[in-house]
């Protein structure tokens, strides 16, 4: 399958609402109790006035809204290899994100295995007034499945 | 919490060393996460696909290494790029020890930066992911 032609492909804009629960859940699932995630009171003395999301809670925006883009592919040959995330502002309770998912780049590497696929996948997130809040950006390895050779 | 002023190129910092996963955390952070796929938190599932178990979220283990970095960072930095790599698989049972060295401190625009990299290891010389996190100072 050529993976080129997945290139630009945009998802349509999806809205996602954060709450405090949330976050709360989040952080404690990693185990991560610090303050500036679930304690009002110690984070608004603190330089970011008020509560924030851990770093990565982003990922949990579009996972199960059904809203991702259908890419289309085999699900059993992706693989996550990299994620990324570019941040412009922390992410707040009550905020309102504006999401769309878009493939951004598409590119072939010479593996140990022969040449691999990547798939870079961009999730940008923008608050009510338009502006920029994070990128999450996930890189995916897109594997050739296992047993899966024709005999020559 | 990190100081500017006292950061240095090839600096280690002080690593993390988190309680050992266990399944219960693979189930609550599927729920936290919204991702459910069943590698993570069904056994006979895994066990059908040629694993010997149930094997952590990779977002599990960055979910380890933001944790480290905010703990560094306090709120005297805030992060302007976070990535990672995963690597090895991360099994209920493991201890992921999260370490940071000095990559680079700078400054841009009048504004000062650190990048550090990030490794989170289950055992010395087993990464289960490599990073970088670039943190903004306030």
């Amino acid at each position: 399958m050529d993976l080129e032609n997945l290139n630009g492909l945009t998802g349509s804009e999806f809205i996602f609402e954060v709450e405090k629960r949330h976050i709360r859940q989040f952080a404690e699932a990693i185990g991560d109790l610090n303050p500036l995630y679930v304690d009002e009171e110690y984070a608004a003395k603190t330089s970011y006035g008020g509560i924030i999301a851990p770093p990565t809670f982003p990922i949990a925006i579009g996972q199960d809204s059904g809203e991702s883009l259908d890419l289309g592919l085999d699900q059993r040959r992706m693989l996550h290899g990299e994620q990324e995330f570019i941040y412009n502002r922390p992410i707040r309770p009550w905020d309102i994100l504006y999401c769309q998912m878009k493939v951004s780049d598409v590119y072939e590497r010479e593996g140990r295995k022969g040449p691999m696929q990547f798939l870079v996948l961009d999730t940008e997130m923008k608050d009510e007034s338009g502006e920029l809040v994070v990128i999450s950006r996930t890189n995916i390895i897109y594997r050739p499945l296992r047993g899966s050779h024709s005999p020559v | 919490m990190l100081i500017y002023e006292g950061l240095y190129e090839g600096q280690k910092l002080k690593s993390l060393i988190k309680p050992a996963v266990t399944k219960v955390q693979l189930v609550k952070y599927a729920g936290a996460s919204g991702d459910f796929n069943p590698l993570h938190t069904d056994v006979a599932f895994a066990k059908e696909i040629g694993m010997q178990g149930v094997i952590a979220h990779g977002m599990l283990v960055m979910g380890f290494l933001g944790e480290y970095v905010m703990k560094l960072a306090g709120d005297t930095a805030m992060p302007s790029n976070f990535r990672m790599r995963f690597g090895a698989v991360t099994i209920p049972g493991d201890q992921i020890t999260c370490s940071a060295f000095v990559n680079n401190v700078y400054e841009e625009k009048g504004q000062r930066f650190v990048r550090l990299d990030l490794i989170a290891e289950k055992e010395p010389e087993q990464v289960v992911g490599s990073g970088q996190v670039v943190l903004q100072f306030q």
